[in-house]
């Protein structure tokens, strides 16, 4: 599915990832943790395009093509999916009409037809119920007056309805109470398939007991350092990274 | 020792010569010989303002000041794609300043007087006209001076009209000069809607000079559309002046979508109790479109609200420009004033001067201002686009959603309709 190899990037001259190497295949649930500023928004910010950072050498592969030349917006057409940590809120842009667009211009990338009005109102009414929310929220501006657990609720609500092939989940467990981290983490359950792939980026691990992966990677100081079963993030939350940063720095 | 001699050459520019430099093809005059030649002799001690003059700070005259114009006479063949679908009413049409009146379609309506304002009797006329009553203001006095047609409307006490008044305003011809006045008047309990559409044939430069004067009598209601979507070389300088009686309510709506140099001059006379002045206003700017909107609002009595909303979009190395006063007068208590500009530079080269005036000289009074000028946000562009939208469109979302605050403020959804399609086609230049 994606293919990361020796990826180096840098933000305003000062490197960041420093020859980050990661695989992930369909069907695969990957978590990716680590220390603050080890680089795990980075990577997540690397791959869905964020033009503030330079690329200095390395590739990604993305299901044969090359997603560093791929604008933000061909990336999602793709099939690549960040759930934002910080949603943004967009005053007056209806939820509903940002997704009808964002989901035409999809299909029409791919060569299909779009969406009709019809299939798309019970689109958004069977997907919202994965994530439990309001079919009030959905007609509302983007994520605007949203408390935090709604805008990550809406984000994986976005996730079901562009259905991509890799998501990527970049501290979507930060500021989310313990009934919303069940809700979200289900609604992700519930996306899993043998053709996607979810990377999940997260501090700590109290979100891999809801979503288990099938691989832990550290990362730390711009490289993925160590890899390892789902044990090994219950080892990380149990003894810190101080042991990670004395073996690697 | 030297000196050094600046002059401001527009200064030196004088009213007459202007006036005298009009080519007056067929000119028939709204207004009599003796009203325009004491106009002419009050114009002659005038001169173009210049930045110097506080209430054209920022907008330079020069285009208009050093122009050659000429009354022009012209014709169009079909107003369709101008015309709103499906509004039912009058339809008014004025071509280069004169009445076309193969274009033009009464609807008739009891209780309502509508027609080209040549044709409505003197004594109407100096009665809901400022003619002869204004001394100074420069543009005022032009427009006496070359007025040659505009529409009078009246509404008889009581009758709520059903129809939507359509005034068309076209220009055919290169270097127009186009004067029209306009008089309204709303009789006590009455009310109707009027859209005042402008536009120009491509690549025709032209100097127009609109005033509208409107009466709204106690308890009357009157809702204005005004659509302005001239091209680059056409300069615009318009003016309602606006009596408001008790119990009324005035709504403008102005969208300027196109011109090169714009000038609004909204003046709100609220002299009677519990009523309402709304003012809503878009402008979508590029290359080096110019447009300046100044409203003022004299809150003369008590228990009255105001509510004025602008915004703008600007790109390229447009300008504009946002002035609004709110006076609230001695003894004028329990006035809510609100009023809030915002904009969005879509450029770097792109300017936006934007001030609001509050004198208030009551005490127990409610009033807000608020003025924003700033870009278009660059992460919820990203965001948009990380769901797969391109950045043209998440643009257009953007821009829909800023301006549409101001658009759904409109209740009449064909014109809504009108101003949308329009958008669509400015969009795409910005």
């Amino acid at each position: 599915m994606i293919k990361i190899n020796d990826l180096h990037a840098s933000i305003d001259g000062k490197e960041i990832l420093k020859g980050l190497n990661l695989e992930v295949k369909a069907g695969e649930v990957h978590a990716i943790m680590g220390p603050n500023g080890a680089g795990k928004s980075t990577l997540a910010s690397v791959l869905a395009g964020r033009e503030e950072y330079e690329i200095t050498s390395g590739s990604v592969d993305f299901d044969g093509k090359d997603l560093l030349e791929m604008s933000t917006e061909d990336r999602a057409r793709e099939g690549l999916f960040l759930a934002f940590q910080y949603p943004v809120e967009i005053p007056g842009v209806s939820n509903i009409n940002f997704l009808r667009t964002a989901l035409n211009e999809i299909r029409e990338y791919k060569g299909e037809e779009q969406i009709s009005a019809k299939d798309f109102m019970s689109m958004v009414r069977e997907k919202s119920k994965i994530v439990e929310l309001d079919a009030k929220l959905a007609s509302r501006s983007v994520n605007e007056g949203f408390s935090g657990g709604e805008k990550k609720r809406n984000e994986i609500f976005q996730m079901a309805m562009l259905d991509p092939k890799l998501s990527i989940l970049d501290e979507t467990d930060s500021g989310l109470d313990i009934d919303a981290l069940r809700i979200v983490a289900n609604g992700v359950n519930t996306l899993k398939s043998s053709n996607n792939a979810t990377i999940v980026i997260t501090h700590y691990q109290r979100l891999l007991d809801y979503i288990v992966p099938d691989f832990v990677h550290v990362l730390y100081n711009g490289r993925i350092v160590k890899t390892g079963p789902k044990e090994l993030a219950l080892e990380l939350e149990e003894k810190g990274y101080d042991w990670i940063k004395a073996e690697f720095a | 020792m030297e000196t050094t001699i600046t002059q401001d050459i527009h200064r030196s520019k004088s009213l007459s010569d202007f006036i005298q430099k009009v080519e007056l093809t067929n000119f028939q005059p709204l207004f009599s010989e003796q009203k325009r030649t004491n106009s002419f002799k009050l114009l002659s001690q005038l001169q173009f303002p210049t930045t110097k003059d506080e209430a054209w700070k920022y907008t330079r005259l020069g285009k208009i000041s050093s122009g050659n114009y000429q009354l022009q006479e012209g014709t169009k063949e079909s107003i369709i794609s101008e015309l709103i679908e499906n509004l039912e009413g009058t339809i008014l049409v004025f071509v280069n300043g004169k009445y076309a009146i193969e274009l033009s379609k009464i609807h008739p309506e009891v209780g309502v007087s509508i027609s080209p304002i040549h044709r409505v009797d003197k004594a109407w006329l100096e009665e809901n006209t400022s003619i002869g009553k204004n001394q100074e203001e420069l543009f005022l006095l032009l427009n006496d001076y070359f007025a040659q047609d505009g529409v009078a409307i009246e509404i008889e006490k009581n009758t709520q009209s059903t129809q939507t008044v359509q005034v068309l305003n076209y220009i055919t011809e290169n270097n127009s000069l186009v004067a029209t006045r306009n008089a309204i008047v709303i009789k006590e309990g009455a009310s109707i809607e009027l859209v005042m559409s402008y536009y120009a044939e491509n690549e025709t430069s032209s100097f127009s000079s609109h005033i509208t004067e409107i009466t709204i009598e106690n308890n009357a209601n009157f809702t204005l559309h005004k659509i302005q979507n001239e091209n680059s070389a056409n300069l615009t300088i318009a003016t309602e002046e606006i009596k408001q009686g008790k119990d009324s309510t005035i709504t403008l709506h102005t969208y300027t979508l196109n011109g090169g140099l714009v000038r609004n001059n909204v003046y709100a006379n609220v002299n009677g109790q519990n009523s309402e002045s709304n003012l809503y206003g878009i402008y979508l700017l590029n290359e080096k479109q110019h447009v300046d909107n100044h409203t003022t609002i004299d809150h003369q009595v008590a228990h009255c609200l105001s509510n004025e909303l602008y915004k703008g979009v600007l790109s390229d190395q447009s300008t504009g420009v946002f002035n609004g006063k709110v006076f609230v007068r001695k003894d004028a208590q329990k006035i809510n004033a609100f009023q809030s500009n915002a904009n969005v530079l879509l450029s770097d080269l792109a300017s936006m001067n934007s001030k609001p005036e509050l004198e208030i000289y009551a005490d127990d009074v409610k009033c807000s201002h608020g003025s924003t000028t700033g870009q278009i946000d660059e992460e919820a562009i990203f965001y948009l686009r990380a769901r797969g939208i391109s950045e043209k469109n998440a643009k257009l979302l953007m821009i829909d959603a800023f301006i549409g605050e101001v658009i759904e403020k409109n209740t009449n959804s064909l014109v809504k309709d009108k101003i949308y399609s329009l958008l669509q086609n400015k969009q795409e230049q910005l």
